[in-house]
């Protein structure tokens, strides 16, 4: 504390010339504005509740549910508890985004190349389906295709076979499966796996070709071995069940696949795809004109060059907005609800029109998407570490 | 296709005369066996699938739920002894958008273009030619005489007086508040309550708000990420954060829902203000992506070089900063616009009868039930076409900006 | 710099406009739709010179919005009738489209005085959700309705087959109940807004669509083949359907509970609204204090005296109300059944008024 007041008036002045204050203070106002905001939103809501008689409690979770569900991953009965379906729905979300990833990132992938075919017909299928399916609402996409496609298609009793392995009718899809959970997720681990060897190995062949100029005959081999193994678990493995038509309609063995979740994962693959194929298309232009040239002069064909050459470049530009596409189809996965999937949203909709907690329901929505889109950016970081440039 | 070529009148191979479609799908479509494979299996799909299309467009489809319902899927349940007061927006919007076209294309020599020519006659044939129009077409014919006189007048204007450009933005801005009092009625005019906004009319101005709400804010957060301030930076890291981790779906649900419940006791706002705060929010933090990504872009030397001629730090943001970082971003930021107004369709899910939704009642209606193909593509063609115009002008935009540079 | 500016203001004047407009839309605004402090809804509604009542809209027969926007049907007849007691006009009121999902958030916010939306009264809802449940307008039950050609004939036939159900309503819970208790194995499509499950059901996608009985006959006469649509004879569920009001709130509560016993009441007394004016000198003296000519039942309410004199001219008693909507002068020709007065086998009951 100055003690005349000349000398405080002059440090005042200083200090409202001080950059360094006006920094403190801006931020110490705008803390004191939120947190009143908040403060003032928190206090009215407490207020709220307990007026309407529902005080902010999870405890409901515990109580049995009461309603069923259409189609779930686990064991689940009506009288099991509203966090037992909640787990229901997340499942059923999960299973949604996994599927739908893995399809988009393949159709994405095929129609951002398709874009840099020399076949015109190629080319301009995969710009008008570019452009077409980007400027349509994924909702409106996701209603045609549930009801004006799948709703389409016929009764049970005049369901179209596909080659007698499959079956379409306007309840679902039908399709071999393995016929028990514990195999297809052996199955799927497999597939998983050895995806995840075959890289590895692919990898190290390249650089062993690279450094040496030849040799990698090893991996070469290990990578036959691989496949022929992943064939085998697949084909002999699994103890497929096929569906087979009943008389008189419907249909009996393999998986089914509702009507709601076919829908679905198409609308959501289709849409997520156009946005994919752009970005593959902007990450091989962003390749230098010069890898092509230099890639070609050394006599690859068109294939290789974008294989071996333009396509593992562009995949570093790839790879980081892919996370947020990825993001948005496990966000929008929550549109299923619209046409009937019993996903988490939904069942997370019903849980508030049973219990009346929305502010509870609301934070279990959040947290649980909030650390789905986390997970899927921690993978999607690794993956981007792995293909970023190693420099030398 | 001019690929196929008529041979009706020889088994021989075409020569001399065909020369320019077929080596050009020689080289174009049958390359080689692969492509020639590739060729064959994909126009079969593709022409099945269009001929199933067509023949079922105009045999099997009934599209007269589209000419019946065309008050409603426009505007919605708008009282029709007012729609005097739309045709004036109507008039309104476009003789600005005339007018600002005008003064925009002032420096061309030739402002009505053949290919803006076609597309006057275009729109002038399907006024006249298609149905649900005719008994408002003598109103829109006009309408579209007005957009040309509006741009040949700007164009002289904007000649006259090259500082217009400053109104032009204001009368904009202006036009918002008259649209809403002609919509929503109050001060002489008869209300009409939210209730009865619907359709391509409660579409447009959820987007057009959420899209005037949200880049303020997107911009306020985005230079709060990038700030030098902890605080700042943190809670605006915070926000955009958990907001982006969010579905939109459940941010409007609880915009619907618990907006009521964060207010004082009884206040509750109209369910179109909170479903397009809770649009905005959301949008926001995109944005906010978007611009961050401009902010990144711009090199670090012109901020330097800003502080050093003495500028602060409102200034230094505001006259460097901002103007490079939007210019980078405008790509981006239009993309987000798009997708905010392909968002509008999930007010539909909390109850507003905007296009989809007032598409859903429509498809209720016991002498239209099971005419989803109809009514969806009808819709998907009315979105398609403002998403499209919207990327369309987002190119314009950067194409002109990279010229200035 | 101005253009931020610029932009700030913007931002300011437009959410300053939506404020704007919703106050030209709720005929008042935010201020007037809070009770003040103590206060009661009823004077709310009555300085607000309308009533703001939150219906389906969807059903018809029950609250139906037709293409010229215009409301229709039992449940917008008991707003009506609540309009025109409160407010002497039952024109007066404004309509909510509410979905099942929001409706009791509406109402307990504020955003609506009241609800006439087939709402079943439960205890769950009367005490732990904060409703107040006014005298039931309808007793209805939960059914299910089948294609003729299915073959299905009972709740056992369902075993592996599909049931379309709108979703936050009683009635998926009280399928699941029903299901669990024969233990048959069925498949629940539960949507969220009723015409998308009506559709589903219409286009094949559910052999069943369970709903309330009153909504399957209604939703029936919509369907493309009406006749090809058969209601089981099973009953899964009590369903008493009346209006809503928020709890706490006894002056408006008593408003709306006596207005829909008047309605009863009127009808048992034999008035309607083409004879109401002929009991104007009435002797006898429990319908003179009825209709207000006698004593101070309405302006005990707060309400004017003759209340039910302008409800009846206005709107009609239950029975003409039912007729008129649901009864033989509509498409639907439901029988009164359980819905007849108690003197005639039902259970329409009004307590006495006086």
């Amino acid at each position: 504390m100055a003690h005349d007041s000349g000398g405080s008036s002059f440090e005042l002045k200083a200090m409202l010339r001080d950059e360094r204050f006006w920094k403190i203070a801006f931020q110490v106002i705008t803390l004191i504005v939120v947190l009143a905001l908040v403060s003032f939103f928190l206090s009215n809501l407490n207020r709220n509740l307990i007026q309407q008689g529902r005080a902010f409690s999870f405890s409901f979770l515990t109580n049995p549910a009461g309603f069923s569900i259409g189609e779930s991953l686990i064991q689940y009965r009506p009288n099991d508890p509203y966090w037992r379906a909640l787990i229901v729905g997340l499942g059923n979300t999960l299973s949604l985004v996994a599927s739908g990833i893995a399809l988009t990132t393949f159709l994405g992938v095929v129609a951002g190349v398709a874009s840099f075919s020399k076949n015109w017909l190629v080319h301009k299928l995969s710009r008008i389906y570019v452009g077409l399916v980007r400027n349509i609402p994924l909702l409106l996409q996701l209603f045609f295709w549930y009801f004006a496609i799948y709703g389409a298609l016929p009764q049970p009793e005049n369901q179209i076979g596909v080659f007698g392995i499959a079956f379409l009718n306007n309840r679902g899809v039908y399709i071999p499966w393995a016929s028990s959970a514990v195999l297809a997720l052996l199955g799927i681990a497999a597939t998983i796996g050895a995806v995840i060897a075959a890289f590895y190995l692919w990898q190290q062949r390249t650089k062993i070709r690279v450094e040496t100029g030849t040799g990698g005959k090893t991996q070469t081999i290990g990578l036959a071995v691989l496949g022929l193994l992943w064939i085998a678990i697949i084909v002999f493995g699994m103890n497929w069940t096929i569906p087979a038509g009943v008389e008189g309609g419907g249909v009996e063995g393999g998986l089914r696949l509702s009507r709601e979740f076919v829908a679905s994962l198409t609308a959501l693959v289709f849409y997520t795809s156009a946005f994919v194929a752009e970005i593959v298309r902007a990450g091989i232009q962003s390749v230098s004109k010069g890898q092509w040239e230099a890639a070609r002069s050394l006599g690859l064909p068109a294939g290789s060059v974008m294989q071996l050459v333009v396509f593992p470049q562009a995949l570093r530009v790839i790879i980081p907005p892919m996370n947020s596409e990825y993001m948005n189809l496990t966000k929008n996965t929550s549109l299923a609800f619209a046409v009937a999937f019993p996903e988490m949203y939904s069942v997370a909709t019903t849980t508030y029109n049973q219990t009346g907690r929305p502010v509870e329901v609301f934070v279990v929505l959040m947290a649980t998407y909030l650390s789905l889109c986390l997970l899927i950016t921690l993978v999607m970081n690794q993956l981007n570490q792995n293909v970023q440039f190693k420099e030398r | 296709m001019t690929s196929v070529t008529p041979d009706s009148f020889s088994s021989a191979p075409p020569d001399v005369v065909a020369l320019g479609p077929v080596p050009w799908a020689k080289k174009n479509l049958f390359s080689d066996w692969f492509n020639s494979l590739l060729t064959l299996v994909i126009a079969g799909i593709f022409s099945w699938g269009m001929i199933r299309l067509v023949s079922w467009a105009l045999t099997t489809a009934q599209w007269e739920v589209i000419p019946n319902n065309f008050g409603l899927f426009m505007t919605g349940t708008f009282p029709i002894n007012l729609y005097p007061r739309i045709w004036a927006l109507l008039a309104i919007v476009c003789g600005l958008a005339g007018l600002s076209w005008g003064v925009l294309g002032r420096n061309l020599s030739t402002l009505f273009s053949r290919n803006v020519l076609i597309g006057f006659g275009v729109a002038c044939a399907f006024m006249v030619l298609f149905p649900p129009t005719r008994p408002s077409s003598l109103i829109l014919l006009p309408i579209v005489a007005l957009v040309a006189g509006t741009a040949a007048a700007g164009r002289q204007i904007g000649r006259k007086f090259p500082g217009v450009g400053k109104w032009i933005s204001l009368a904009w801005f202006l036009s918002y508040f008259v649209a809403l009092w002609l919509i929503g009625g109050g001060l002489g005019l008869t209300k009409v309550s939210t209730n009865d906004w619907g359709g391509l009319l409660l579409t447009l101005f959820t987007a057009v708000s959420g899209i005037a709400l949200c880049f303020p804010l997107g911009l306020l957060l985005a230079l709060g990420r990038r700030s030098a301030l902890p605080i700042v930076r943190g809670l605006s890291t915070l926000y955009i954060e958990i907001v982006r981790g969010v579905p939109l779906v459940a941010v409007l649900f609880m915009g619907q829902v618990m907006i009521p419940l964060f207010l004082p006791l009884g206040s509750r706002p109209d369910r179109i203000l909170r479903a397009i705060i809770a649009l905005a929010l959301f949008s926001a933090a995109y944005l906010a992506e978007n611009v961050r990504a401009g902010l990144q872009a711009v090199p670090r030397g012109q901020q330097e070089a800003a502080m050093s001629l003495g500028l602060n730090t409102p200034t230094t943001l505001g006259l460097i900063i901002l103007p490079q970082a939007l210019k980078i971003a405008i790509p981006a930021i239009v993309g987000q616009f798009i997708s905010l107004f392909q968002d509008t369709t999930l007010l539909s899910i909390v109850g507003l009868a905007e296009l989809l939704g007032i598409g859903k009642s429509i498809l209720a209606n016991p002498s239209y039930l099971g005419r989803y193909a109809e009514v969806y593509l009808f819709l998907a063609v009315i979105y398609w076409f403002f998403c499209y115009a919207m990327s369309l002008g987002s190119r314009k935009i950067e194409e002109k900006l990279n010229t200035d540079n | 710099m101005r253009k931020w500016g610029l932009l700030a203001a913007a931002l300011g004047l437009t959410l300053a406009a939506c404020g704007g407009s919703t106050t030209t839309t709720a005929d008042g605004g935010g201020d007037d739709t809070a009770p003040a402090a103590g206060g009661s809804r009823l004077d709310v509604v009555k300085d607000r010179g309308q009533l703001i009542c939150g219906v389906d809209g969807g059903i018809p027969g029950f609250s139906f919005v037709d293409e010229s926007g215009t409301y229709s049907g039992l449940d917008v007849d008991v707003c009506k009738a609540v309009a025109a007691a409160v407010l002497g006009d039952a024109e007066a009121v404004e309509y909510r489209r509410l979905d099942s999902t929001e409706r009791f958030t509406a109402l307990s916010g504020g955003e609506v005085d009241m609800l006439s939306r087939n709402t079943t009264w439960t205890i769950s809802r009367d005490s732990s959700v904060g409703l107040e449940f006014a005298p039931t307008t309808f007793f209805d039950g939960q059914g299910m309705m089948v294609k003729t050609a299915s073959g299905i004939t009972s709740l056992e036939d369902f075993a592996g087959k599909a049931i379309c159900v709108e979703t936050g309503t009683t009635t998926e819970l009280n399928l699941t109940d029903q299901m669990r208790q024969l233990g048959v194995d069925f498949e629940p499509v539960v949507f969220q807004d009723a015409d998308a499950a009506y559709a589903a059901y219409a286009e094949g996608r559910c052999e069943g669509m369970t709903s309330d009985k009153s909504q399957l006959v209604a939703r029936r006469s919509t369907l493309p083949n009406p006749e090809e649509n058969i209601l089981l004879e099973v009953t899964m569920s009590k369903e008493p359907l009346g209006p809503v009001t928020v709890n706490n709130d006894s002056t408006w509560f008593d408003v709306v509970k006596w207005t829909t016993f008047g309605l009863m009441q009127a009808e048992e007394f034999g008035i309607t609204s083409e004879n109401v004016a002929t009991f104007e000198g009435t002797e006898n003296p429990d319908i003179a204090r009825f209709l207000g000519a006698e004593g101070t039942l309405g302006t005990d309410m707060g309400l004017p005296n003759d209340f039910m004199v302008q409800v009846i001219t206005q709107v009609g008693n239950y029975g003409e109300i039912f007729e008129r909507n649901l009864g033989a002068d509509s498409q639907f020709e439901l029988e009164r059944g359980q819905n007849a007065l108690w003197t005639e086998g039902g259970l329409m009951y009004s307590p006495p008024f006086r």
